[in-house]
């Protein structure tokens, strides 16, 4: 059963193709992690899920409702003049749940991030990571069934990456969204999904859909593992075939 | 010691100018109408600080005056172009006709509207249409500069117009409204200063006034004295809008 579709969607900004005839199915409880050169079209292909944009031709189709689906940005996109639980309630003000239930379920939700305790610090108070955090809590807090992540780790420094993914793991084995990973870190990917999916540069197409060689969680010390090695290998090697033939 | 020359190397310079000033004055014996020696401007300052004060408070009050109106104007039509895209089409040439129109050109005008015995009428309205502009294309702007991914996460969760507005354009504007004020404030000591050039005083006399009255007695140095006085109360409110300018970012962003 998907949570979510892309059938054969193509989408074009300005008569340029930037994505497509591309294809995405993701099953309830899957981490699927899209890699490819930039301006593949990674990031509208997460968008057509959020039901953000629309396609010019194929199809979306969606189980998640409207407040079902959560994203997290490239940046923390928190809003500065209001405090951590209150940037982590607005999702639920906005759908109408009351202000000191949404704030009680903020509180928790930033607690399961590792920041109890900061509720009232404002977002220029917070570190790089902290913020992002935030942005996590704010996407968790809804219990969302479809979770869609946009490049989130970006702008991190290496070691914040890495305790962050093992975050976002464990909230995910917490609340398993079916979960859409956009990054073009490699090893991140392989690490972090259950499936990665490779595309071409823009317009994106699939060049490879390669299985993750373990189950979620990942056990300590699976980065060395030479599965993971044979993993990162196969697709980094898919990549840069793309690359060539582009 | 380095911070206390860098206090004083301005008050420094001044002295030195103020000095080289009085003696040039003296030794080239220049006359006081054309130039009066800064002791002069100094006896001036004293003997009529009394109602160099009362006309910087007039002028000071005809401002705020008009500052307050072209506020609260200025704020409903942004707040307006930001609701409709038809109501900025039609907002947005009139507004850039106001601000490009110089005010001494329509000062006349609007001194013939507000009644010749009520010039102060007139000094306020046309203080307020000179610091209408920063105000309205300050919130003009404000209103449109929420970050778009926010914006995307409102329509990710179905906000609607009134949410939207409430919580996420106003407080995204109030960086650029406090700058908007911030710049209306001198704009609108400008506008009252001018206006009462044009329009006369009534009853109340502003700094405008006291600069005319001097200049047509040929009193150079009380002349002097009344643009000092100017000076000071633009620097003033400047000085005080960018503090509010500050604390209100502070309290924006949290620190």
């Amino acid at each position: 059963m998907s949570v979510a579709e892309l059938a054969d969607v193509e989408v074009a900004y300005g008569g340029r193709a930037a994505l497509g005839p591309f294809s995405l199915s993701l099953a309830a409880g899957e981490i699927v992690a899209l890699v490819g050169p930039s301006g593949c079209g990674k990031s509208t292909a997460l968008r057509l899920l959020a039901g953000l944009e629309t396609p010019e031709k194929g199809e979306v189709r969606r189980d998640a409702a409207t407040g079902e689906t959560a994203v997290v940005f490239q940046a923390p996109t928190l809003a500065p003049w209001l405090s951590a639980a209150a940037n982590v309630a607005l999702p639920l003000e906005l759908s109408g749940v009351g202000r000191s239930d949404a704030r009680e379920r903020a509180a928790a939700a930033l607690a399961r991030v590792g920041l109890a305790g900061r509720e009232a610090a404002r977002p220029a108070q917070l570190s790089g990571g902290m913020a992002m955090r935030v942005s996590l809590a704010r996407a968790l807090v809804t219990s969302p069934r479809l979770l869609l992540l946009d490049e989130p780790f970006a702008a991190l420094d290496e070691i914040t990456r890495r305790a962050l993914a093992d975050d976002v793991l464990a909230l995910w084995r917490d609340a398993g969204p079916a979960t859409v990973f956009v990054t073009h870190n490699v090893e991140e990917a392989v690490y972090m999904a259950s499936r990665v999916v490779v595309m071409s540069p823009g317009p994106g197409r699939t060049l490879a859909d390669v299985a993750s060689p373990a189950a979620l969680p990942r056990p300590p010390g699976f980065r060395t593992t030479p599965q993971f090695r044979e993993t990162v290998e196969q697709v980094s090697a898919a990549l840069a075939q793309g690359m060539a033939a582009a | 010691m380095t911070r206390l020359a860098a206090a004083l190397a301005p008050i420094a310079l001044i002295a030195a100018l103020l000095g080289a000033w009085e003696i040039a004055c003296r030794a080239l014996s220049v006359p006081s109408y054309v130039l009066p020696p800064p002791s002069a401007v100094g006896e001036a300052l004293a003997s009529d600080w009394k109602s160099l004060l009362a006309s910087a408070w007039n002028t000071l009050a005809m401002a705020l005056q008009a500052l307050v109106a072209a506020s609260v104007i200025a704020q409903l039509a942004a707040l307006g172009a930001a609701l409709s895209p038809t109501v900025h089409r039609a907002l947005r040439p009139l507004a850039v006709v106001l601000q490009v129109t110089p005010v001494i050109a329509i000062a006349p005008l609007v001194n013939i509207w507000a009644g010749i015995d009520h010039p102060e009428r007139a000094i306020v309205a046309l203080a307020a249409v000179v610091a209408f502009f920063p105000i309205f294309s300050g919130a003009v702007t404000g209103l449109r500069s929420a970050d778009p991914d926010l914006e995307r996460l409102f329509d990710l969760y179905g906000a609607g117009r009134g949410a939207r507005l409430l919580r996420l354009r106003l407080p995204s504007a109030l960086p650029f409204l406090l700058e908007g004020h911030k710049v209306a404030a001198g704009l609108a000591i400008v506008g009252a200063v001018v206006a009462e050039f044009v329009a006369g005083s009534g009853s109340a006399q502003g700094l405008a006034w006291r600069i005319l009255d001097a200049s047509h007695r040929l009193q150079t140095a009380r002349m002097l004295a009344a643009l000092l006085a100017l000076g000071l109360l633009g620097a003033a409110l400047y000085a005080l809008f960018e503090a509010l300018e500050r604390a209100g970012l502070k309290w924006w962003r949290g620190r």
